[in-house]
């Protein structure tokens, strides 16, 4: 067993006899188990999968444009492939991947807990999703959905012929595996901190994640009722969204967005919990400004709730609701900027590594600012009615999400690797991925804020023939193929390094945090003994001196 | 065991509250005060469902966060009605919704 | 290293039963249930807070037909089935309470008592769905030889209301001008949209109910084996937090949809 008392100067150790991963090897030992950590894995096994399928509907909509006419697929079959990719995007792949796969490894063992407060809870989390996904695979399979990922009515209700049923009921048992993780998250951080690890002591990961849990909580239950509402429209051939008896299909773009803006930050948060966590390790210095951090978290994710309306300016939503709504909608990139802020004050004067974490770190930072200051843009009402439903718009959620969350996760996935596999992967192939993967972001999505300005409309499988359209279209399906590369080699090498990957020692990186006090991989009980935390976040020293493990005492 | 034990005197005395408030909203429903039914029957089942909460569901004798809990929860709902409401409200009236709704012609 | 009263590796011998291993103590996993369950309710809260905001706004709109078409719900088995959830409620907190105290039989009876209550609920509600199919109030065209009508054959027409004034009931107008009027389309397919909430509201409260008769009768069998205590019963409690969030839905939804129209529009009874 490594000794958590020892100075770690990486240098290469074999593995832990008992370990999570070697406890069991059978397939019931994982597709039962209630261990945290292994249903982490079983998720990142399960959204890796869709995140592969939504990209593959992103390819066949980047051969689409690649002309202006609607000349590779009929406009019908493109309408069910921006949908698709938009449903499994969001749902199967952006909603659970922090959360559920570094958020379900990690928040037990950063709290200094055994594991979440409901295991079983948090397996069936895993077993809603797979059966939500099943119906989402059935109605691609069946012959698709083209309603858009956002189900507008009436379309959705009463008009579109396609598996909506299908597609619903799944995005409504999917709802409830995020209502779960969240419920399960809350409870474990407010009960099961380990002594000594007082709200302030805990990583900024900690606090984005328990952000997150409460609007996944709070936001969930309104889209899986609302899209009930539309499965019992379709089955009732009437329904409260349905003009004929009295219906105001706004009505459901207010109850779906009520949930969707706040999605947004469940996709987002997570992300930037963990690079809280990189900037930090990488520069080797305690984050500027912890408790705005924290508190920005939580701001963002109360106020998240109040701003929805803005993505129904030319809806039919009154002009005075829409002022409201654009007026808050300014004041939540406070928070946001708080972070990016605090996280540039902490690179000044940091000691820092270009390790891939950070690299991806770096990047996030970079489009982060790109996509949420183009979200102001979106705010004003006058100019949104000018780039609604525009390329503009996706370009925006792109950089957010994809330049933002995407980013997050890979980099985050490379710097716990080490902790889930007790493998490092290989320095150099990581890096060139990043720098692929940041090439072809740009490449990708820059264009599409011109195109969106320069009014080419969304969801349209054709557009007008112009060369500076086409020009732009082409850079951007070229930036996507880019990008395409970027993401497959880490499905090469992370695989690899399992196997050939020189062995972890329990803190390869030199931070600060339970996790990197416990063995790589760790125990199945996550420590050897319960710590008694009394140090503060962060404490960082200058990369001159080694790190002086923290002391787990043990408990009596 | 830090646990609160509710008597069972307490339980049946909100029993009998709940039943008579019942009793109350069947009665004032049967007569015409127009406008103030709606706030007179909401009421009276604000009442009842606080009763409920504090004593059957021992809010009243629970932490703190258990309280923030409750209170967020109804908290958020009213964020979804009176946000929403800010768009109907003030939309011109038409046949379908809009407009701030006229007071319910007394019949 | 000195004798530890409890490592990572497991609970000491003295541990309660029912201590999951991941709790450090009884009072840490009583403490992460009760957390646990009341954020579950307030998901729930925002659940049926959709269909209430629907609610909200188009009894806003259509006040008139709303009211009328509440007059179409049968009052005393609404009333009814109010009290006999409030008296399910007692005696759900007052198994909670000899759970407490670690009164096995009366936790059993108790428990039993709520069930047949609960029960009760249910075939009420089954009595006026059906009535409902039958008087063709079920909306859209959910079973296609019963499509949606209103002031036909259905509730408006004098034999179905002795004593009320179909004529006024079907058409507020008729008061005012004194005449009778062709039936309002619109006011027909208001009526629809009321019985649609009525119906998605009472069907997802009632699905609620059934799976807390589930969760009882599984609360029942353990209460039977003797496995609660008053150091272990969260289960009860928990049990009853659920049980007493589905009564006050009710109580909300019997004064919003049943007591809309009980004044008459023609005036009082």
């Amino acid at each position: 067993m490594i000794d958590a008392a020892r100075i770690d100067d990486g240098v290469a150790v074999v593995p832990p006899k008992d370990n999570y991963i070697n406890r069991a090897y059978s397939i019931k030992s994982w597709l039962l188990t209630k261990d945290h950590k292994r249903i982490a894995i079983l998720y990142l096994i399960t959204i890796t999968f869709f995140f592969f399928l939504g990209g593959a509907f992103a390819v066949m909509i980047r051969l689409e444009l690649l002309t202006p006419h609607s000349d590779l697929v009929q406009p019908e079959t493109y309408n069910k492939f921006f949908t698709m990719h938009g449903v499994v995007m969001v749902f199967l792949f952006l909603i659970p991947s922090v959360p559920a796969t570094l958020g379900n490894f990690l928040v037990p063992i950063m709290i200094g807990a055994k594991d979440l407060a409901f295991p079983k809870i948090n397996l069936l989390s895993w077993y809603i999703l797979v059966v939500g996904a099943a119906f989402i695979l059935y109605a691609v399979v069946a012959g698709g959905v083209d309603t858009g990922w956002t189900f507008y009515t009436p379309y959705s209700s009463t008009y579109s012929n396609s598996y909506v049923m299908a597609a619903a009921i799944g995005v409504f048992i999917t709802g409830f595996s995020s209502i779960l993780t969240g419920l399960n998250f809350i409870v474990t951080i407010h009960t099961m901190r380990a002594p000594g690890m007082t709200w302030y002591r805990l990583p900024l990961f900690i606090w984005s994640h328990y952000a997150t849990s409460l609007i996944m909580v709070l936001g969930t239950p309104v889209i899986a009722v609302t899209i009930l509402l539309v499965g019992l429209e379709r089955v009732f051939r009437v329904g409260i969204f349905d003009p004929a008896i009295g219906g105001d299909p706004i009505l459901f773009q207010h109850l779906f967005w009520f949930y969707s803006h706040p999605a947004v930050y469940i996709m987002l948060l997570p992300g930037m919990g963990v690079i809280s966590e990189l900037i930090a390790a990488f520069s080797r210095k305690n984050i500027f400004g912890y408790k705005f951090v924290a508190f920005a978290s939580l701001g963002i994710a109360i106020y998240g709730f109040l701003v929805w309306g803005h993505h129904m300016f030319t809806s039919g939503q009154s002009i005075y609701g829409s002022l409201i709504f654009s007026f808050l909608s300014y004041f939540v990139a406070i928070p946001s900027a708080i972070k990016v802020f605090n996280w540039t004050a902490t690179l000044y004067r940091g000691s820092i590594s270009y390790d891939t974490p950070m690299l991806y770190a770096l990047g996030f930072i970079g489009f982060f600012l790109i996509g949420g200051t183009t979200g102001l843009f979106l705010a004003a009402i006058g100019l949104d009615i000018h780039v609604h439903d525009t390329y503009f718009v996706v370009a925006h959620f792109h950089y957010v999400m994809v330049g933002g969350t995407v980013m997050a996760y890979l980099g985050g996935l490379h710097y716990w690797w080490p902790k889930l596999t007790g493998r490092m992967y290989p320095e150099g192939w990581a890096r060139l991925s990043a720098l692929i993967i940041f090439v072809g972001f740009n490449l990708t999505f820059f264009p599409q804020f011109i195109l969106g300005y320069m009014g080419m409309p969304r969801r349209y499988a054709a557009y007008p023939d112009d060369p500076i359209w086409q020009m732009l279209n082409v850079f951007s399906t070229a930036g996507a193929s880019i990008l395409g590369a970027g993401y497959l080699l880490p499905m090469i090498y992370l695989p690899w390094s399992m196997r050939y990957g020189k062995y972890a020692p329990a803190n390869p990186w030199g931070a600060t945090g339970l996790e990197w006090q416990t063995s790589s991989p760790p125990p199945t009980e996550n420590f050897e003994e319960t710590p008694i935390v009394t140090w503060e976040p962060y404490e960082y020293r200058p990369r001159e001196e080694k790190v002086v493990v923290n002391k787990i005492l043990p408990t009596d | 065991m830090s646990e609160h034990i509710v008597s069972k005197t307490i339980y049946f005395l909100i029993f009998g509250a709940l039943m008579v408030l019942t009793v109350v909203t069947y009665w004032v429903a049967l007569y015409d005060f127009g406008r103030m039914n709606v706030v007179i029957a909401l009421a009276v089942a604000v009442t009842k469902a606080v009763l409920v909460v504090l004593f059957f569901m021992h809010v009243r004798y629970s932490t703190r966060l258990t309280k923030i809990v409750v209170i967020s929860g109804f908290f958020w709902l009213a964020i979804l009605v009176s946000l929403t409401l800010s768009d109907y409200f003030t939309r011109p009236a038409t046949s379908g919704v809009g407009g701030v709704p006229a007071s319910k012609s007394t019949r | 290293m000195a004798e530890a009263v409890h490592t990572t590796t497991g609970h000491p011998a003295s541990a309660h039963a029912a201590l999951q291993h991941h709790f450090e103590n009884m009072e840490q996993q009583r403490e992460a249930g009760t957390l646990g369950m009341w954020i579950f309710l307030v998901t729930e809260i925002m659940f049926f807070g959709g269909m209430f905001m629907a609610y909200i706004l188009y009894r806003a709109y259509n006040a008139d037909a709303f009211a009328a078409a509440s007059n179409a719900l049968n009052v005393k088995m609404g009333f009814a089935n109010t009290i006999v959830l409030i008296c399910s409620s007692l005696t759900m907190a007052l198994a909670v309470y000899y759970s407490q105290v670690g009164k096995r039989m009366m936790i059993v009876v108790m428990l039993i008592l709520t069930m047949i209550l609960g029960t009760a609920f249910l075939v009420v509600k089954a009595f006026e769905y059906y009535d409902k199919y039958e008087k063709n109030e079920i909306p859209g065209r959910l079973f296609p030889s019963r499509p949606f009508k209103w002031g036909e054959s259905g509730h408006g027409s004098p034999a179905q209301e002795p004593g009320r004034d179909a004529t006024t009931e079907r058409n507020p107008q008729a008061v005012q001008t004194g005449q009778e009027q062709k039936p309002d389309p619109n006011f027909a397919s208001r009526v629809e949209m009321f019985f649609f909430i009525y119906f998605a509201m009472t069907g997802l409260h009632a699905l609620h109910m059934v799976i807390g008769l589930g969760m009882l009768i599984v609360l029942t069998i353990m209460a039977w084996k003797g496995r609660f205590s008053p150091e272990y019963h969260s289960p009860v409690e928990l049990g009853g937090l659920y049980w007493h969030f589905v009564d006050i839905v009710w109580i909300f939804l019997f004064p919003l949809l049943y007591l809309l129209g009980a004044h008459g529009v023609g005036g009082g009874h």
